[in-house]
């Protein structure tokens, strides 16, 4: 019987893979350490197969590292077990040496403005997961037979969004967008898309590729105030310029310094027909600038309203101490506070910002907080813990099944066989029960 | 000559000469771009590594080839989609290398602990005159103590 170390990672985010690449990939020492995973839906990789936007392909290439590392012999993933509800921490605690919380942040920060419930104003997330295939999202059908969408945020998510409504339909077709998507945007009436923020142009949460991507869209013009720009010539000089093509029908455009007030009814009462925006200026400069109120008003005409004004973790069990404030586990440095054997990473760890490369770079932060523990002694190895044995027996106990990764591996197969029959590099499967007929098939 | 049976058909010599400078070429060509790079990969810790790589590869090509140790290289497999291949150089090699374009800025931007002498190693491919270059991995997280002071302060 070997004193083997079970690490656990709750993985809603992709990161928990990474994590345990270097978990794995120690230098002699660390042999002895076993990694399971444990996922809520049956496939695993979490915001690279939802979260990232369809014509970026390039940047789910990080999913061959995660592969590689999933194919370890100590390496395990459970898919289709709700760490919450089918089994909880406390229960993980006891079979494992350590237990990692990775799962993201799958809630919405709030609009809270009046209008918020009217049909038509979407959540960032619920419209990501729609064209991306997320299964809590198949049934979203969004109504695209307005003209002007407005966006709130100017994040890469808004940036994301604002690119997919107005992109080619030539350039979509060849994309892993789920084919329902297509067929709604190939039906979309939507030619202008407008990208609201509260503060200035440089304060703005996008990066300069996504920018560029929206600025370089074939067949849309950049509509940009010069006035936004007025005293920041310097931050001018690096945006790319904006092509200005006559034939261009469709408009992608920018408005600083407003905050939404009120979404506007139609005559109806229930749909979204405009939406009320306050006037602000910008007090400060920097990251630190403020947006002060100036007491007008302005109202925007529009069919739709995509929130993207940021992500926030959710409290999964009442047994893990959560900030409500921040949205994030308590935490110091990646140790779940009050408790010992119980990390948190990502995230869930440090609030839903960054890029793939950060999140990555936290979860080898907190790879080595174990790893330190371990050493030091703050994790006792000398005691035997059962690890996915016990737990397995715990859940299929409760009527659950688990997906492991080369059932997984099905659902891969089957995804990439329908996406050739269409010329996609896949078809994602949109519908939880079908995963499992694949993956048990 | 082979098509006149002559001994002096100028066309002919002519086209022997062209094959002959041509195989001439391509050998000069093979052998020089067969030349080796020998490399040091230097890591936070101090650790030096050192390959050998070929001219006309990437650093990342060499990194992934010669197993070199480091963190969640080359994620995007060097399609400028990320940062973690940020490697940071020599202030003498920097200058000699070909300015960056606008792509890899854009993303290099994102790399944690940014240099002036900073590059992506997928977009640079290794000529003779690196031979013997020293490669610095950048450090991707804080000083433990770094991020217990920061805290503290809050």
């Amino acid at each position: 019987m070997s004193t083997s170390y079970s690490f656990e990672f709750q993985q809603y985010g992709k990161l928990t893979i990474v994590h345990s690449v270097n978990a794995c990939n120690l230098p002699q020492a660390r042999h002895d350490i076993v990694v399971d995973i444990y996922e809520r839906l049956p496939v695993p990789f979490g915001l690279v197969r939802f979260g990232v936007a369809p014509d970026h392909p390039e940047v789910k290439n990080v999913i061959n590292t995660f592969t590689q590392t999933a194919h370890s012999e100590r390496f395990y993933f459970h898919g289709n077990v709700n760490v919450g509800m089918d089994i909880s921490v406390e229960e993980l605690k006891e079979a494992y040496h350590a237990v990692v919380l990775s799962y993201g942040a799958e809630g919405n920060r709030s609009l809270a403005v009046s209008g918020e419930d009217l049909i038509g104003v979407f959540s960032a997330r619920d419209f990501v997961g729609w064209y991306n295939g997320h299964p809590s999202n198949k049934e979203l059908h969004p109504d695209l037979n307005c003209e002007t969408v407005v966006i709130l945020g100017q994040g890469n998510v808004a940036l994301d969004i604002a690119r997919v409504l107005l992109s080619p339909l030539d350039m979509l077709k060849k994309t892993d967008i789920t084919q329902r998507a297509l067929q709604t945007l190939a039906a979309s009436r939507v030619r202008r898309v407008l990208m609201v923020g509260r503060r200035g142009p440089l304060q703005i949460a996008g990066t300069i590729k996504e920018v560029r991507e929206m600025i370089n869209l074939p067949g849309t013009k950049a509509d940009l105030l010069p006035v936004d720009y007025d005293g920041i010539a310097e931050a001018l000089n690096d945006l790319p310029r904006p092509r200005k093509r006559l034939t261009d029908k469709q408009a992608m455009g920018i408005r600083f310094l407003r905050s939404p007030v009120k979404v506007l009814p139609g005559a109806d009462g229930k749909r979204v027909a405009g939406i009320r925006l306050a006037v602000k200026k910008l007090e400060g400069s920097g990251e630190g600038a403020q947006a002060i109120p100036t007491g007008h008003t302005e109202d925007l005409e529009c069919g739709m309203v995509i929130c993207s004004i940021g992500y926030k973790s959710l409290p999964i069990d009442p047994a893990v101490p959560f900030d409500p404030r921040r949205a994030i586990v308590q935490n110091n440095l990646g140790r779940v506070q009050g408790t010992a054997g119980l990390y948190c990473s990502g995230w869930l760890k440090r609030g839903p910002t960054g890029v793939i490369a950060t999140t990555m770079n936290d979860s080898f932060d907190t790879a080595r907080i174990i790893l330190n523990d371990l050493e030091a002694g703050t994790l006792d190895m000398s005691i035997h813990k059962p690890g996915a044995q016990d737990i397995t027996a715990l859940l299929k106990a409760r009527g659950v099944r688990e997906v492991s990764f080369s059932e997984w591996e099905k659902i891969n197969s089957e995804e990439v066989r329908r996406g050739e029959a269409l010329g996609k590099p896949r078809e994602k499967l949109l519908d939880v029960e079908e995963m499992l007929a694949v993956a048990w098939s | 000559c082979f098509y006149c049976m002559c001994s002096i058909c100028v066309r002919c010599y002519s086209v022997l000469l062209a094959c002959v400078v041509f195989v001439l070429d391509v050998a000069v060509f093979h052998y020089s771009s067969q030349s080796k790079v020998l490399l040091h990969f230097v890591n936070q810790n101090g650790m030096k590594t050192s390959v050998t790589g070929t001219e006309g590869e990437s650093l990342l090509d060499v990194v992934v080839k010669k197993n070199v140790q480091i963190d969640g290289f080359g994620a995007c497999e060097g399609t400028l989609s990320c940062s973690t291949c940020h490697l940071i150089f020599e202030d003498s090699m920097y200058d000699r290398m070909e300015t960056m374009a606008d792509d890899e800025m854009d993303m290099l931007d994102l790399a944690y602990g940014l240099t002036k002498t900073s590059r992506l190693g997928c977009q640079v491919t290794l000529q003779p005159w690196m031979d013997g270059m020293t490669v610095r991995v950048p450090q991707e997280v804080k000083d433990q103590r770094d991020v217990q002071e920061t805290k503290s302060k809050q």
